[in-house]
């Protein structure tokens, strides 16, 4: 079993998608503590879909090119960046991490050479934490409840 | 490999088992047409198609799908370059549609230099996708779905191409990086400029052990050096490219002594072409490498010089070629 299908995160996640203003509530009050403690330690960029932890907790939107899936061919010699020849090249910086940290799951070291889908440009400015627990992380969205009234089928009326 | 009609005539010579040749046109940084022609004329019978920049270096140039329109219309095989720098996955997806309609088969799918470096670093980066996505997503197209899953009718198939340098940093993950994109679906593989053969050698070693060169045709990038100072400043400055000392060396010997300045610039050229076709002929014996891309920055001329100096004419006529019963039986 997975850990968000365990009995309490699922009905929070549940919970959390058919109350948006709760969610909203949420949002507000984690993402300014989230944000400052990551900007602090790691530089973060606010995506809402944190990949840290599988780059060696580097953040890969520190990349001009905000490139998800590994280093471009630009990197020079030294392993630098292209666009700011004084800074490492985040990717650079990234894979050894990701290989020489200690105290790192092997799942994690594994997930450099996963393919990683691109940013959901709708989550920038988020809550990483809470986008994990209401699956949007992972381009998992609720149904609004509009068309979820259009596709419930009506019970067909008895004669 | 696939199993497929092949879309392009690129893609029917790289099946036939040729040794392919790709070479570069850029398109001019004005609106005139007249360049393209030209260009063409030197490539069409020495190269099988010619990569159509997408504004490189970040600096504005025609687009790359009108200047492909221009190629057509002179009957030469054009691969047009997109890349994730300008557009969003919206216009990308538009413009890949529009391309197929008038008539372009072959797309490289790049991440694109940053505006830093071009001529308006003031503009916006858009990378709304990186280049492992964009393979993904015009791959995706080909099976019939936009990057939403929606359906196209009739979806556009392209014959898709990827590239990678094996000479930036951290080398131990480039062959990995190169199978996330066979991974995503790229179909040929075109490197950044070689001149450190060993280091190429060593990740071509990786590349095969890894099996890659099975799934993808691998164009191995070359190019001309015009003179000693484009070597020292490709050495010293450009990003992402490797030169070694020994060639800076021999292209700055290869002027020396000599007193009248036009017989020192074609005593230099004299070199560049004459390294360059070396370095093919070295290629040539890698295994695992499907043909050649020539990168001759603003510098057409020489490429039929390097063909045919390299043993590389005559080029196969796609129209000629008949694939095995068993390479076009399953359509995709």
């Amino acid at each position: 079993m997975k850990w968000y299908e365990w009995g309490p995160v699922a009905w929070a996640r549940n919970y959390l998608n058919t109350h948006p203003r709760v969610e909203n509530f949420f949002q507000v009050t984690t993402f300014p503590l989230e944000a400052a403690a990551k900007k602090l330690i790691f530089g973060c960029q606010t995506c809402g879909q944190c990949l840290l932890h599988e780059n060696g907790m580097t953040c890969p939107m520190r990349c001009p090119k905000t490139l998800r899936n590994g280093p471009c061919g630009g990197v020079r010699l030294n392993g630098h960046c292209e666009v700011y020849p004084e800074r490492w090249c985040v990717w650079y910086k990234a894979y050894y991490r990701s290989q020489t940290l200690p105290l790192l799951p092997k799942t994690w070291r594994e997930d450099m050479f996963r393919h990683h889908p691109p940013v959901d440009w709708r989550l920038i400015g988020t809550a990483s934490l809470l986008n994990e627990l209401t699956g949007r992380a992972h381009g998992i969205w609720p149904t609004p409840p509009e068309e979820k009234k259009k596709a419930a089928p009506q019970p067909a009326a008895k004669t | 490999m696939e199993t497929r009609e092949p879309c392009s005539n690129l893609e029917k010579i790289c099946r036939s088992g040729a040794f392919v040749v790709t070479s570069e046109l850029g398109p001019p940084k004005s609106a005139e047409s007249a360049v393209i022609h030209k260009k063409a004329s030197y490539l069409k019978s020495v190269s099988d198609a010619a990569n159509l920049t997408d504004n490189q270096t970040a600096i504005v140039r025609m687009s790359s799908i009108a200047a492909a329109v221009l190629c057509l219309q002179d009957g030469f095989e054009p691969v047009i370059q997109v890349t994730c720098r300008d557009r969003n996955r919206i216009a990308i997806q538009s413009d890949l549609l529009g391309a197929w309609s008038l008539g372009v088969r072959n797309v490289l799918c790049l991440s694109g230099d940053h505006m830093r470096g071009g001529n308006h670093p003031q503009s916006k980066p858009v990378y709304d996708v990186d280049s492992m996505n964009l393979i993904a997503m015009v791959r995706g197209m080909d099976t019939g779905k936009f990057q939403n899953g929606e359906e196209i009718k009739p979806a556009p198939r392209f014959f898709v191409g990827a590239v990678e340098n094996p000479f930036a940093p951290p080398y131990e993950f480039r062959p990995y990086r190169l199978r996330k994109k066979a991974d995503a679906g790229a179909q040929f593989i075109q490197t950044q400029m070689i001149f450190n053969i060993p280091r190429f050698k060593e990740f071509m070693k990786q590349v095969v052990d890894l099996g890659l060169h099975e799934r993808m045709y691998i164009l191995a990038g070359v190019g001309p050096i015009k003179t000693a100072g484009a070597a020292r400043y490709m050495r010293d400055q450009v990003a992402g490219m490797d030169v070694p000392d020994e060639i800076v060396k021999r292209m700055e010997s290869a002027g020396k002594g000599i007193e009248d300045k036009r017989a020192k610039a074609e005593a230099t050229r004299e070199e560049g072409i004459k390294i360059c076709v070396e370095i093919i002929q070295q290629m040539r014996e890698i295994p695992g490498i499907a043909g050649v891309h020539i990168m001759s920055i603003e510098w057409e001329e020489a490429v039929p010089i390097i063909v045919q100096r390299a043993g590389l004419l005559p080029r196969p006529n796609p129209a000629e070629i008949k694939l095995p019963e068993s390479q076009v039986a399953v359509a995709a």
